[in-house]
């Protein structure tokens, strides 16, 4: 409250920048000189395309049992083998990551929906509310979601859909408690205060400076949250809870494939984990080099 | 010898948008036991300067030229040579105190540490030298107060523990980079006094970095002023300050808002008083305009705070932040709100715009009771509200163009509005504060913070409030820009007619912008008046005693004053 003229920070801060970019374009030039982060979306856009598209230049029938045809090596006719039921392995890897794509990814985003609804509710309302909705969080957190996850499938076996809605379900605690601490900040600042004392509305002051400001931490948020459902997806369906035959994903795959792992029939182990393992590599740097990228220091 | 010597020093710094320089051919020298001050507005590389003769630049800062401290080289020396130079041969005095020390060690045990880094010295010796340095700097029962943690002392104490930290060796220089900005007027008095009575007892030479004028008349021996990375003056304090030959010197001296002063010894005997003002005070004062000599005329109050109290918290960990205040505002008018932090403005303001509710009293606004009027008549209240605080970056929404920041109160109230009406009344205000329509589509981002302050004056003019609350809205600001807002603001308010309570802590800017000022201390008023009175010839010690502590830009006059006012604490200490 006493004497603020600012005084010049040492370092770059101080400095007068020509800046012409906006936000928006500043944080994709950031984005684009961070390789790793950009490797990372190349991955993910290769194995979508790969899930999605690969299936029309790679027919194989994966409903259908072959048994004559179980347990190939790789050859030409089955680039990556086939498995213990006669199912071409690569084309399973196509299919498989369908459903850990979609799930994880809708998962993710499910999560990060109700987490900023319930996170910005309760730091813009403040008080009792605030105080309830995070004990509501914390006793979320307590539970370890695993054991839920265990218990949830061993009452009934989900479908895609409900799979999404369980995942959703338990991982959407960390971004509430992430967005809260963004909206108590964001609703102290100036511009709110003095939409307030002219007498704007709480939605304006949501809609119009709160959630917009609060997007980078939804997104990068968002994309941890999917690499998080994708593994969570593997994890359960490798302890057979996923979904179910003959429908399957990367998890269920490496499931099946286990009792293959002694027997030198790796292309029933290898190419699922490495699926799952570069895809969740690649979410992962594309969220770091988002943050980066949204940084505000030394806007 | 001189104790610090910088020879045609440069300094650049790779940023991401290129190569910036920040410093140019500055050369330098301070002398044991003389106090050289480096002035300068925001960005002039005046704090980079003394970054570098302390070797603490940041990785991406390339140096050229050189900087000698005690015959010493520090561009480019390698930094274990560099940390036994630090905190033994020189030390340095930051702006903030609260970030300064170590919150979770106790201040004597940080003391110490400074004092065992650079001698063999045992912990219970360095424990007793810790306190003999806390009772130099000032801080009463040193010993007791050695085992406080820093968030148990107040902000001045803070800073003397600083200052103790940094004298802990015998430093041969001192740098101060803002040492006083951060602290209330009263506050920064006694800490210049400090300063000034170390580094004259112990010949320590003082580099002190500061934009503050009037920090400068009252410490320093020879002042050098930087622009944009060069020093383009330097010379004695008395000889720059009064005698400027720099254009840029002169225009930033005129730009300081000058504190005018009573005749001293008006109240006491009339001796060798100093004869009155000093400089070009409130050339265009409004202070005849206001109607009653007591400033309370008689219509309704725009806005009307009656016996106003608010507590935060409750039980024994209740805040008073206000006990019973009255204030009022009239149309046309403008109220200065003076006062030391915690002195509750601040809390004052954000009660008149329904921010805070009051825990008792009432608050009428145009009228009509802020309490009791619901949903719609609320609304229409608040559209005759204007607002501006203090903080220019936090003022406007990053993510919005300035047209969008300045249409949103019209976006509230005139729903109804053409966009093409909307875009006419955005050019007129943006005509109104002096700013090129074209910045309408601009980010605030690209905007400087004068710019950007006067973007927030411009949204709160849009609705043509009767009410303009102002939070301190030029402290953040560089003089030369503060008197730019300042007349806009004072210009537009002759125009429209708008009534203002302005918030600040600057005495100097109080005076020349408000026709009565209250001054606040602890939640409760001191005294309110018509600014020539109380500012003049106030009523209670307090104000008194705030007005003493205001240190002019004038080293002659402000030697005086420093004198009187040491007579007075003195006479009433006896």
């Amino acid at each position: 409250m006493t004497a603020q003229l600012a005084p010049e920070a040492p370092g770059a801060a101080s400095l007068v920048q020509p800046v012409a970019a906006t936000g928006w374009r500043l944080a994709v030039r950031r984005f684009r000189h961070n390789t790793l982060a950009v490797i990372g979306l190349a991955v993910i856009v290769v194995i979508v395309l790969f899930c999605f598209v690969g299936p029309f230049l790679y027919p194989t029938d994966q409903t259908h049992t072959q048994l004559s045809q179980a347990n190939l090596g790789p050859s030409a006719a089955h680039w990556l083998g086939t498995d213990a039921v006669g199912h071409d392995v690569l084309g399973r890897l196509m299919f498989g990551g369908k459903v850990s794509l979609t799930v994880g990814i809708a998962a993710g985003i499910l999560a990060t929906v109700v987490g900023t609804l319930w996170g910005s509710v309760a730091g813009y309302v403040g008080g009792w509310v605030d105080a309830v909705m995070m004990r509501v969080v914390d006793a979320g957190i307590a539970i370890p979601a695993l054991f839920i996850l265990l218990v949830i499938s061993a009452i009934t076996t989900p479908g895609v859909g409900g799979l999404i809605v369980i995942l959703g379900f338990v991982s959407w605690l960390v971004p509430s408690r992430l967005i809260r601490a963004e909206t108590l900040t964001l609703k102290n600042r100036d511009y709110v205060l003095t939409l307030r004392a002219i007498g704007g509305s709480h939605a304006r002051a949501i809609g119009r400076h709160l959630l917009p400001n609060s997007v980078s931490t939804i997104v990068v948020a968002a994309t941890f949250q999917v690499a998080d459902a994708i593994l969570l997806v593997a994890y359960v369906s490798y302890l057979g809870l996923g979904v179910q035959a003959p429908a399957t994903d990367w998890g269920g795959m490496l499931s099946a494939g286990l009792t293959a792992a002694y027997s030198g029939r790796w292309w029933l182990i290898v190419p699922p984990g490495l699926a799952v393992i570069l895809v969740v590599c690649a979410f992962n740097a594309v969220g770091d080099g988002l943050r980066d990228a949204f940084d505000v220091r030394g806007r | 010898m001189s104790i610090l010597t910088t020879t045609d020093l440069g300094i650049a710094f790779a940023t991401e948008s290129g190569t910036v320089d920040a410093v140019r051919g500055v050369s330098l020298h301070v002398e044991p036991g003389e106090t050289l001050a480096l002035v300068g507005e925001s960005g002039s590389g005046k704090s980079t300067v003394a970054l570098a003769a302390m070797g603490l630049l940041s990785g991406n800062a390339t140096v050229s030229g050189s900087a000698v401290v005690d015959g010493h080289e520090v561009v480019g020396a390698a930094e274990p040579a560099l940390r036994k130079l630090r905190g033994s041969t020189v030390s340095m005095v930051f702006q903030e105190p609260a970030t300064a020390l170590d919150p979770l060690t106790r201040v004597g045990a940080q003391i110490a540490e400074v004092i065992r880094n650079h001698g063999d010295v045992s912990a219970s010796d360095a424990a007793a030298r810790a306190v003999d340095l806390l009772d130099r700097v000032g801080i009463p029962s040193p010993a007791a107060r050695a085992k406080a943690f820093p968030f148990q002392l107040s902000g001045g104490q803070r800073q003397r523990v600083v200052i103790a930290m940094a004298i802990a060796n015998a430093p041969k220089l001192l740098i101060a980079d803002e040492p006083t900005t951060a602290l209330d007027v009263t506050v920064q008095a006694e800490i210049l006094e400090l300063l000034r009575r170390l580094a004259a007892d112990t010949g320590t030479g003082v580099l002190l970095v500061t934009h503050n004028m009037g920090v400068v008349a009252d410490f320093a021996d020879r002042v050098a002023v930087m622009l944009q990375g060069e020093i383009v003056e330097t010379g004695g304090v008395e000889d720059v300050l009064l005698r400027p030959q720099h254009d840029y010197t002169k225009r930033l001296l005129a730009a300081v808002p000058r504190l005018a002063v009573a005749p001293a010894g008006a109240a006491a005997a009339g001796g060798s008083g100093p004869v009155a003002s000093a400089g070009p005070v409130a050339s265009a004062g409004p202070v005849a305009s206001s109607g009653d000599p007591d400033g309370r005329p008689g219509a309704t109050p725009v806005v009307d705070l009656r016996d106003v109290s608010v507590t935060f918290g409750r039980g024994a960990r209740a805040v008073h932040a206000l006990q019973g205040i009255d204030i009022a505002v009239h149309a046309g008018e403008t109220v200065g709100l003076v006062g030391e932090s915690g002195s509750g403005k601040s809390t004052a303001a954000r009660v008149a715009l329904g921010l805070i509710k009051p825990t008792s009293g009432s608050v009428h606004l145009f009228g009509s009771d802020l309490r009791t009027a619901r949903g719609r008549d609320r609304r229409a209240l608040r559209s005759g509200i204007g607002v501006v605080l203090q903080d220019p970056v936090a003022s406007l929404d990053a993510r919005m163009s300035v047209a969008e920041c300045i249409a949103e109160p019209l976006a509230v109230h005139r729903r109804g509005m053409s966009s093409a009406d909307r875009r006419k009344r955005i050019d007129e205000v943006l005509d109104a504060v002096r700013l090129p329509r074209t910045l309408a589509s601009r980010a605030p981002r690209e905007l400087s913070g004068g710019q950007r302050q006067r973007v927030s004056l411009a949204r709160a003019l849009v609705l043509s409030p009767r009410l303009l609350v102002a939070d301190e809205p030029t402290s953040a600001l560089d003089v030369s820009v503060q008197e730019t807002v300042l007349e806009v603001l004072r210009e537009l308010q002759d125009d429209l007619g708008f009534a203002c309570l302005f918030v600040s802590h600057d005495l100097a800017v109080v005076q020349q912008f408000a026709e009565r000022v209250v001054v606040m201390r602890q939640g409760v008023i001191e005294e309110q008046g018509t600014t020539d009175t109380t500012l003049l010839h106030p009523t209670t010690d307090y104000t008194r005693r705030l007005l003493a502590a205001v240190p002019v830009p004038d080293p002659v006059l402000q030697r005086r004053r420093r004198a009187d006012r040491l007579a007075t604490l003195a006479a009433v200490d006896a």
